[in-house]
């Protein structure tokens, strides 16, 4: 490894490989590392079961949880956007390639002690049982004008006056259809996906467009807005790491990393053992830089095993449940994700449930128990609480990139918007996608 | 849901069924995999073939009796170098081709504990191939034909040797593999797939 890279990026979590791929798509010399044995850091799926009840300090699983191997187990529960930004990242640089995703069946929100299903067309909203008739009719007249509207086209805001996307903020829109609270809060939470409520005072074109992004993933492949890949979300990190190979980038997994060397406030290379490899830029996630972080909070995830589905799911053998933070009195929305066998994640017969939200007390625990009711009987259970951290700097000083920690939304799409950032501090330039893909057309034959 | 690669090469009587198989190859680095792939997906040969970049994932179809068999070939892309080939290279392969330099004991070693992995790591079915590359310099032989044929044997592997330079038995070992893999709809790729969704590169969003 005495050699000299143009980026030397530490650690596969899927940020990392993500920008890792780009890079050496891009030309630049890459030399990746973990301190693992493994792919995939916090966005690792743990496999086999027994790894998982080890790293919890556990006993080896009973022989019902059946064969070990075939059990794939997320960290950090989240799903894809149809059409959102991840999917795009995967189809653009071709990624897709090395994974399968499926649809996720359904997609619930949580209203006075019972689940009903999330309506995101006029149809679904007319047979909702969330609201009553006259609500139906209102909200129906709001999504016609969610779905219609363009921010580049004043046309599309007239049926709103005064509009416009910057100036009119959301809980205006809401008043001029005359919503509910109840209806709002779905709307904010489970179609816009917002955790929290500062999005009602601030400009309507954004929640709007997450509403639209919404609709139009779920229009793709109809049950819900969401994938899963098979075999779980560490495949994302590993077809990610396989493109940056691919473009001539070099692996080293179970690496210590000894030091990041820096010259005159600039880095120059990073330590590992003996050697020292050169570089003009370091790429990490905030394990590799301890020093160089903040705190800002906290994320609750419980990972549940069981041998059922969710009770008034349908049965469905892969869903999404959001419960609004108001529906429970608390400021930030409760997840509850739901896989299954079906997704090569679990031994047959099994499911893996996940409840997770932000932390607000000092106990995260109780704070995710509405989550963990809507369960029924639990096998097994693990709870962490992590930290989030966030760079101290944009690195364009120093040279060294640091990723945030993977927050507590549903999705990836902040995923997106952070590597896109680093790329962009970290090169000058937008990501040119076009760049991968005639490259990666030619190896059809 | 999207058909993954390109080539539509009609069997003879356009009747017979066209089963897709996840193929990878495993072996030192330098043993001859890409130049193998090359040989067989392009009939190219490179003197001086650089480190895999670029392009790590073909397809070519070899045409039995009744049955088009479509390979899906996966090249390390180099991650083999420092052991970190991912999980997901191994993930779903119904073949692979372990390869060694029969100039070389030492690929042969490692070739054998290439094997063990894929029978820990892969699919039980796996139909596995070993190849000894480099045949055409066997006046430089350190690995006897006899020797990796009784391995071969031993852990019923397939067994050629084979020279990316010449041609030799390049054909032939991927053909051996598609007579070999089950060709009942529970097993072909394509047929129990149906509920999965994949990309095509370059898909408009």
């Amino acid at each position: 490894m005495d050699e000299e890279y143009d980026c030397i990026v530490l650690g596969t979590g899927l940020k990392e490989c993500i920008i890792s791929g780009m890079l050496s798509v891009s030309g630049k010399k890459v030399l990746h590392m973990d301190r693992n044995k493994y792919y995939g850091g916090e966005s690792a799926s743990i496999t086999p079961l027994e790894d998982l009840f080890t790293k919890f300090g556990l006993p080896s699983p009973e022989e019902t949880y059946g064969r070990t191997r075939d059990w794939n187990v997320d960290l950090i529960p989240k799903f894809l956007m149809a059409n959102g930004q991840l999917v795009k990242l995967l189809i653009h640089t071709g990624v897709t390639r090395y994974l399968e995703f499926k649809s996720v069946e359904g997609s619930y929100v949580y209203k006075g002690n019972k689940i009903s299903k999330v309506p995101a067309d006029e149809k679904e909203a007319l047979t909702s049982d969330l609201m009553g008739m006259f609500e139906k009719r209102r909200f129906k007249n709001f999504l016609v004008f969610a779905q219609d509207f363009k921010d580049d086209d004043p046309g599309s805001w007239k049926a709103v006056p005064g509009f416009d996307p910057v100036n009119t903020t959301m809980s205006t829109v809401f008043a001029h259809y005359n919503l509910d609270k109840n209806t709002i809060d779905f709307t904010g939470h489970a179609l816009a996906l917002y955790r929290d409520d500062d999005y009602l005072n601030k400009p309507a074109g954004d929640t709007l467009k997450r509403i639209k992004l919404y609709s139009d993933s779920l229009a793709r492949y109809g049950k819900s807005p969401y994938l899963y890949p098979l075999y779980g979300l560490g495949e994302l990190p590993q077809g990610f790491a396989r493109l940056s190979a691919i473009y001539g980038g070099t692996y080293m997994l179970d690496k210590p990393i000894d030091e990041i060397v820096l010259e005159d406030g600039k880095v120059t290379g990073v330590r590992s053992g003996g050697e020292t490899a050169k570089c003009k830029q370091v790429y990490c996630d905030p394990s590799y830089v301890p020093d160089r972080v903040q705190k800002v909070g906290q994320v609750v995830r419980a990972i549940c095993l069981l041998d059922h589905p969710i009770s008034n799911t349908k049965d469905a053998l892969s869903t999404q449940i959001i419960i609004p933070q108001k529906q429970v009195n608390r400021n930030s929305d409760i997840y509850v994700s739901l896989v299954s066998y079906t997704h090569q994640v679990a031994a047959k017969g099994w499911f893996i449930a996940m409840v997770s939200t932000t932390v607000e007390t000092d106990n995260p625990e109780a704070e995710i128990a509405p989550g963990l009711n809507l369960l029924g009987p639990v096998k097994q259970k693990f709870v962490t609480v992590s930290p989030i951290y966030k760079p101290l700097d944009d690195g364009t000083g120093n040279q060294i990139f640091i990723s945030e920690s993977y927050d507590a939304t549903s999705h990836f799409e902040t995923t997106c918007l952070d590597v896109l950032s680093i790329y962009r501090r970290g090169t000058g330039d937008d990501f040119d996608f076009s760049k991968v893909k005639h490259n990666l057309g030619d190896e059809d034959m | 849901m999207a058909q993954r690669g390109g080539a539509q090469r009609p069997s003879g009587g356009g009747q017979g069924k066209i089963c897709q198989f996840k193929l990878v190859l495993l072996g030192e680095s330098a043993v001859g995999k890409s130049s193998l792939v090359l040989r067989f997906v392009k009939g190219q040969f490179h003197e001086y073939q650089e480190s895999t970049i670029g392009a790590a994932f073909l397809t070519q179809t070899v045409c039995l009796d009744d049955t088009t068999v479509k390979f899906e070939i996966w090249d390390t892309a180099g991650q083999e170098r420092y052991h970190s080939l991912a999980p997901m290279y191994y993930r779903g392969a119904q073949a692979a081709i372990v390869v060694y330099d029969i100039t070389n004991q030492d690929t042969f070693g490692r070739a054998k504990t290439w094997v063990k992995e894929l029978q820990r790591q892969a699919s039980p079915n796996i139909v596995i191939a070993l190849a000894g590359n480099k045949a055409d310099l066997a006046n430089k032989r350190m690995v006897e034909y006899e020797e990796a044929q009784t391995y071969a044997e031993e852990n019923s592997l397939l067994f050629m040797e084979t020279s990316a330079k010449t041609a030799m038995n390049v054909n032939d070992i991927f053909l051996a593999i598609a007579k070999k893999l089950p060709k009942s709809d529970n097993n072909a790729r394509s047929c129990w797939m149906l509920q999965v969704i994949t990309f095509k590169t370059g898909e408009t969003m």
